[in-house]
């Protein structure tokens, strides 16, 4: 399954490629100087074919971000950015990609076989390319397949009434509902990566669910018609409203490769009266060599408002891979009886640096926030936790569980708890659990005599330790996050 | 020359606090197939080491001497790969392995072994009802296969638990480590009939041990004495009984 799944993916993104490539006649403008100002703005809005409003909300975001810095109270460092050697924009092109398998990092290959990727895929998946009326042989009825199946899918959701599409389309198509909400979860001012973004943003997914729909299938975003590798600046906004649910599925467990060095995108979910939010992370960027070398600097900002009475936000993600990591998916628990989660696996190994946790903001009476965060550190990494539970005088039988586990591999690698407790409610509730533990010899000890080899026993042990989280993914993903979890800590013991 | 387990002059130490210590010091021991041997010895005099490096755990590093299973070298051999030639050891204290649930790790266990061994993996459901079979053969609670493996066990239960391993990955040769320490006569039996249900012609078994008691069960082929890293005295079953009656001062002071 999962493996028919990335075929899809694949295969999909080969036909968009295609696809756009048809459209962007205009080679010499594909891409924008390196820099970032008004005009390069301007460029993107015009390019993207978007409303006035739209530029005149980027070139706002502009301002503010100008007169920002950035953040530094983050355990993470890293050399100083420099924002303007960047491309700011680049239309899909096709870029000239590896012949064949024999010119694929063969390390990438050796990841991909074991996450049993099957050989023709992993072609696919490395972006191997296909000459010139040449069809990849396995892959033709993938692709009529996946075209069906994509268009199935989009049928079902329109007839449920549930909007999905780019955010680029949504802005075209339904402006006043990205009109009605961009910006109010997470404004552009609210930090330094969140203005960038809001000036910049080329792509992303807009989720509309309509009053009382449960939205009939996971959303992910190999789903959306017109889909392309992640962005640089990824904008996404998901509006559920009254008594409807979503599930929504953002990555993937294959190695993405790509050749941005900075990532800054932006979530936003409105939750209103009785809807849910169950948004589903895996991300397994480009880590950077053994040696620190290269790798994602991936600063997200993802944050999400229950407006509405008893609804219910829920944050899960497996985080392996990136150089940096600055994260803090958050909750702001507006309604009364509201319910925000977050479940977080975050692994570094190498010299992986991570800085992330979340946010609970409980505004309303009887809120209740749940956050169990699991970090494991192996190699150099350092790994920290940074959680805000945050309780508001209006906030009155507000309640808070927080678990916060670390696991050392090694005697190298650091891990930090970083956790600020704010309650200004008599009546709130807040639990902080945490513990630090490492993988002992023991244990490993143990595993390989009863015939584990060491990467099993490793994987198991892992395993175990997340397990509280795992099980809020959805069944696939979690069976692939396992697996993912094993070969990112590959090579961390012995 | 049995071919089965062969330990000659075998050495090892261990860095404790930045110092070598010596802990085995020339051990000979000869297992045939088929018997069952027991080592007695007072405290500190090397019976847990030795199974430690017959087992192959690192942090001992063998200085002289050799080991041979199934004229092997033994000591050649990852941990792993010795379990999958099929020695089992029963750890005097089983490790706690939090989150990882005892069904999900034995059946990764004994596919590990079987795959090392070129039998066929079993699926889920074959090898859940094994697993139950087994582990209703050993009195132990059904739910016992659904907790994490050691978690919140009592000591009985984790020996049990050690005894439903060592049923599921049908090893050769088995180590019991003090398997009998800690359990009330009831769980002792049960234990013991457990080690029984494996022995054959093929199956052999070193029973490290402070009390007659398990031996009443066992019944055993060989006793040998471990005094200061070596086997310093082997006899019949008729030795052990010695020993529980008379202690280890006599045997020691004869060989002093």
């Amino acid at each position: 399954m999962p493996a028919v799944t990335q075929t899809r993916e694949a295969v999909e993104k080969l036909g968009q490629s295609t696809y756009k490539w048809g459209f962007e006649t205009d080679i010499e403008m594909d891409m924008a100087p390196k820099g970032l100002n008004e005009d390069i703005i301007r460029l993107i809005s015009s390019r993207k074919g978007e409303p006035e409003w739209m530029l005149e909300w980027r070139l706002a975001a502009y301002k503010t971000w100008q007169a920002m810095k950035e953040p530094k109270w983050a355990k993470v460092a890293y050399p100083p950015i420099d924002y303007q050697d960047a491309h700011y924009y680049a239309a899909p092109r096709k870029k000239p990609g590896p012949k064949s398998l024999d010119e694929v990092d063969p390390e990438l290959l050796r990841t991909y076989e074991k996450l049993g990727i099957p050989l023709h895929e992993q072609a696919l998946l490395a972006g191997v390319e296909v000459p010139e009326g040449e069809r990849m042989p396995v892959a033709v009825d993938a692709v009529f397949d996946s075209v069906s199946v994509a268009t199935t899918f989009r049928k079902t959701l329109e007839e449920a009434g549930v909007i999905f599409c780019p955010i680029s389309e949504a802005v075209k198509e339904h402006p006043d509902l990205v009109r009605r909400y961009l910006g109010t979860v997470v404004p552009a001012g609210d930090n330094f990566f969140s203005a960038l973004n809001s000036a910049v943003f080329t792509d992303g997914s807009f989720v509309y669910v309509p009053k009382g729909v449960r939205c009939p299938m996971e959303l992910s975003t190999y789903f959306r018609i017109n889909a392309k590798n992640t962005g640089q600046f990824e904008r996404t906004l998901i509006v559920v409203e009254e008594g409807a649910s979503v599930s929504y599925l953002e990555g993937c467990t294959a190695p993405m490769r790509d050749e941005n060095q900075l990532h800054a995108a932006v979530v936003e979910l409105v939750a209103m009266d009785d809807a849910s939010i169950k948004y589903s992370t895996v991300q397994n960027w480009y880590p950077g060599d053994e040696n620190g070398r290269g790798g994602i600097y991936n600063f997200v900002t993802k944050r999400g408002i229950c407006r509405g009475a008893r609804s219910k936000i829920s944050w899960t993600q497996v985080e392996t891979g990136s150089a940096i990591t600055w994260k803090y998916p958050s909750c702001i628990l507006q309604g009364e009886g509201s319910v925000g989660e977050f479940y977080s696996v975050a692994v570094t190994n190498n010299h992986q640096q991570a800085d992330t946790g979340t946010k609970m903001i409980h505004l309303g009476r009887n809120t209740r926030s749940t956050i169990i965060a699991k970090t494991i550190s192996a190699g150099q990494s350092d790994s920290t936790y940074r959680g805000l539970v945050r309780v508001q005088p209006k906030a009155s039988g507000a309640r808070n569980f927080t678990q916060c586990d670390s696991l050392l591999i090694g005697d190298q690698c650091g891990a930090h708890t970083v956790p600020y407790i704010e309650s200004r409610n008599m009546n709130a509730r807040i639990e902080h659990e945490a513990t630090t533990s490492k993988i002992s010899e023991d244990q490993l000890f143990y595993c390989r005599q009863r015939g584990l080899s060491e990467e099993d026993a490793v994987g198991l042990i892992v395993n175990g330790f997340c397990r509280d989280v795992l099980k809020e993914l959805p069944m696939e993903f979690a069976v692939e996050a396992q697996k993912l979890l094993q070969i990112s800590l590959e090579g961390s013991v012995g | 020359m049995s071919q089965f387990l062969e330990i000659s002059g075998l050495c090892a130490q261990i860095d404790a606090d930045g110092q070598k210590k010596q802990i085995l010091q020339g051990v000979d021991l000869s297992i045939p197939p088929g018997e069952v041997h027991v080592i007695m010895g007072p405290n500190g005099s090397g019976k847990s080491t030795l199974s430690y490096v017959l087992a192959g755990r690192e942090e001992y590093e063998v200085t002289a001497g050799t080991a041979t299973f199934h004229g092997q070298d033994l000591l050649a051999m990852e941990p792993e790969e010795r379990a999958a030639a099929g020695l089992f050891l029963a750890f005097q204290s089983p490790i706690e392995l939090p989150g990882v649930n005892n069904a999900n790790f034995l059946r990764t266990a004994v596919n590990a072994v079987r795959r090392a061994r070129g039998l066929d993996e079993l699926d889920a459901v074959a090898f859940l009802k094994m697993a139950r079979e087994a582990a209703k053969a050993l009195s132990m609670a059904p739910d016992m296969l659904k907790r994490n493996v050691n978690v919140g066990f009592s000591g009985g239960e984790k020996k049990r638990n050690e005894v439903l391993q060592m049923t599921l990955l049908q090893p050769t040769f088995a180590i019991l480590d003090e398997t009998d320490s800690g359990l009330d006569v009831d769980a002792l039996r049960i234990v013991a009939e457990g080690v029984n249900r494996l022995r054959a012609p093929t199956f052999s078994a070193l029973v490290i041990t402070h009390h007659q008691k398990l031996l009443d069960y066992l019944v055993p082929d060989r006793i040998h004495v471990m005094a200061r890293g070596r086997i310093i005295l082997s006899g019949g079953p008729e030795l052990a009984r010695q020993i529980d009656q008379e202690g280890y001062t006599k045997f020691l002071a004869e060989v002093a």
